[in-house]
């Protein structure tokens, strides 16, 4: 019998029921709840008169529509729904008992940093949330994913949810990584390989010498873009580094129980022998640092490139696509991407808000200045804790001297909810995962890259490519 | 949940590939607490030639002529035909409950995102998958006859257009069960509640940490 991948590991051990007609239950270790998809959710509990099966299994905290301006107080939000929702989710979690990281908590801050860092996420979990990015937390050998708002509401109430069995997929990343390689562009080209749904229908599993050789955080950037590339669910096997990480955390586990815990990570890992539906080798040494130039993540390519040419795409579907992007972003075929000018800079999002990605943009920001023509460098820590860290290490310093923005934790310009956002036709270099019309504001235009590259498109004015910087 | 057993319906041409959430609803309108309201702010930034923010009165907001919702010919649609990976993106329900609240109550594409697909499934609205080909034919004969309508039959799981073969769809029979009776799935699910809590003493004391 042929081996088992992580996924079919994870999917076996939360496997409640089987159905006949296919179906199965799978039980849910850990909840992660943020006040824009939950709301609904709870209500339908209180309509139907159901309780949460457990409580202890969900954390909850606000990230989507917070100002990342200092507020102590809800009624400090300006913005009428976005209080209403921060406000919401404070009585739903105090009704149902369910531990929240609210307004002033150093804990507070996005759910897919919050939960990692508190350790509310460890190995082995089946972990949910009403967000397509929680297939960040598949970094820590998780089967973790996004679900809608009335998957929520079942999760609440049956601690499962119903789910079928996707296919195994393995995207292995060999060799070492160049100079100003991160894990955001080893994702990006990803998916520039596989196309923003090849993945759809798999769990991906990234593994190789290249994902190996990455931080728990870097791993997280990996599996944050899995949705990006189709997948609902992205994930790292175990190893030192995992366990590493876990280790001390507050919600990890103690004693007796860690000793135990680690005995069971340990295999956490896919089998020699597993056989998976998709296997993928991508070569590190293909790997330069990459720029997305349309509206689909799919559509990036290496800074030192020229943009395609939508005639040579022989899909007509894509083709069209890509023509239609070109409008949209106001660019032309051919040009380099280095003669992109940017209006904005976002150092942020689940993506890209850790403190090692805000040392990576420090380095490249220290004693230099964001260009004039440059309006607006936002620098959004992911979580109250990462903050004071970055705060602790001077980083804070650093960007306010070159003239960025160091604002309060939160989603913030990554997806617009609050009031960080572009204006009509302007150009933003993001550490953020999507660059869909419109995703970080009305006509906006977001180019996908690394938090150093975001760095030196706010010093330069318009993308530049990290590697010739750092020789400079 | 709405039960689904049978469709008639116009058909409106969605011609895109790789529809975002984003699109379907912008993020504006998700600082709703409700899942009602959303149908006048679907595909928001294409219909609407301002920019929209909540509480608005979308009738007197100026209209992209050129949309394919906004033709006379397709007022009134209940089915969407549209390219494939649709639904791409963020995992919001508000993107099924607008295009609900809308008017539709079926999707045709090629392909859709995981999580979209999955959550119009929580809400009576039914994702058909067909071939490329099979989407191309409809697109030619929804775009060449005014007044284009098909008829979704679910329990036979098939696509009938006014003009031509019938089309047969894959679904799974769970989903279709739930769609045909419109069943709640938590009530469902609650009759295996001592399953579920056997699992969980079997997971205790595996995963004592699990459970603290």
């Amino acid at each position: 019998m042929a081996g088992k991948t992580l996924y079919d590991k994870l999917w076996n051990a939360h496997l409640v029921t089987e159905r006949e007609d296919g179906s199965a239950l799978i039980y849910i270790d850990r909840q992660i709840i943020h006040e824009v998809t939950s709301p609904q959710a709870f209500e339908g509990l209180r309509l139907a008169g159901r309780q949460p099966w457990r409580t202890s299994a969900s954390v909850a905290t606000i990230d989507h529509n917070v100002p990342t301006t200092p507020f102590k107080s809800a009624a400090e939000i300006k913005d009428e729904t976005s209080r209403i929702q921060v406000q919401t989710l404070q009585e739903n979690t105090k009704e149902f008992g369910i531990t929240e990281f609210g307004i002033g908590d150093v804990r507070q801050g996005i759910v897919h940093v919050m939960a990692p860092e508190q350790g509310a996420v460890v190995p082995g979990m089946t972990v949910v949330c009403g967000d397509s990015h929680t297939s960040t937390n598949g970094a820590l050998a998780c089967l973790a994913h996004g679900i809608g708002t009335s998957e929520v509401e079942h999760v609440l109430a049956t601690q499962t949810l119903v789910a079928k069995k996707m296919k195994n997929m393995r995207v292995s990343v060999e060799g070492d990584l160049g100079p100003g390689v991160t894990a955001k562009d080893v994702v990006l080209h990803i998916i520039g390989v596989i196309g923003t749904a090849g993945g759809t229908g798999y769990a991906l599993e990234f593994a190789g010498s290249a994902i190996r050789s990455l931080s728990m955080e870097g791993r997280m950037t990996v599996c944050n873009m899995s949705i990006e590339a189709g997948a609902r669910a992205g994930m790292v096997a175990v190893d030192d580094v995992t366990i590493d990480y876990v280790k001390g955390r507050p919600f990890a586990p103690k004693g007796a129980d860690w000793d135990k815990a680690v005995e069971y990570w340990r295999g956490l890992v896919s089998d020699n022998d597993a056989v998976f539906d998709e296997d993928i080798t991508i070569d590190a040494a293909d790997i330069r640092p990459q720029v997305s130039w349309g509206t689909s993540p799919e559509m990036v390519i290496s800074v030192d490139a020229n943009l395609p040419d939508p005639d040579a795409e022989t899909d007509d579907v894509k083709r069209s696509g890509m023509q239609r992007a070109y409008e949209y972003m106001g660019l032309t075929p051919g040009m380099p991407v280095t003669d992109i000018k940017v209006d904005r800079v976002f150092i942020g999002s689940c993506t890209n808000s850790r403190i090692e990605d805000l040392r990576a943009a420090a380095e490249v920001a220290k004693g230099r200045r964001k260009a004039d023509s440059v309006k607006q460098v936002l620098v959004v820590p992911g979580s109250g804790l990462v903050k004071q860290q970055a705060e602790k290490e001077g980083l804070d310093k650093i960007f306010v001297e070159a003239g960025f923005e160091w604002r309060e934790p939160g989603c913030s310009m990554c997806l617009a909810m609050n009031p960080d956002r572009l204006e009509p036709g302007e150009h933003c270099a993001s550490t953020s995962n999507r660059n869909f019309e419109g995703r970080q504001g009305n006509g906006g235009r977001t180019h996908l890259v690394s938090p150093a590259m975001a760095a030196a498109a706010a010093v330069a004015g318009h993308f530049v490519d990290i590697r010739e910087l750092e020789q400079a | 949940m709405e039960k689904f057993v049978r469709l008639d319906g116009l058909v409106a041409p969605l011609d895109r590939a790789n529809v975002d959430t984003d699109q379907i609803i912008p993020k504006q309108f998700l600082k709703s607490i409700k899942r009602t309201g959303f149908g006048p702010n679907l595909f928001d930034e294409w219909r609407y030639l301002d920019e929209g923010f909540p509480g608005q009165d979308n009738s007197q907001r100026p209209l992209n002529d050129d949309f394919v919702l906004n033709l006379p010919r397709y007022q009134g649609a209940s089915i969407l035909l549209t390219r494939r990976n649709f639904g791409c993106g963020s995992s919001r329900e508000h993107a099924p409950w607008a295009l609900m609240d809308f008017g539709f109550r079926a999707i045709i594409a090629p392909s859709f995102a995981d999580i979209f697909y999955n959550n119009c499934f929580k809400n009576g609205l039914l994702p058909i998958v067909l071939s490329e080909d099979n989407v191309e034919a409809l697109f030619k004969a929804v775009v060449g006859k005014e007044g284009f309508r098909i008829t979704i039959d679910l329990e036979n799981q098939q696509v009938i257009p006014e003009e031509g073969e019938p089309l047969a769809f894959e679904i799974d029979e769970f989903r279709k069960h739930c769609l045909l009776n419109g069943l709640d799935e938590i009530g469902l699910t609650m009759n295996e509640a001592d399953t579920i809590r056997a699992y969980e003493q079997r997971r205790a004391e595996q995963e004592p940490w699990i459970f603290q």
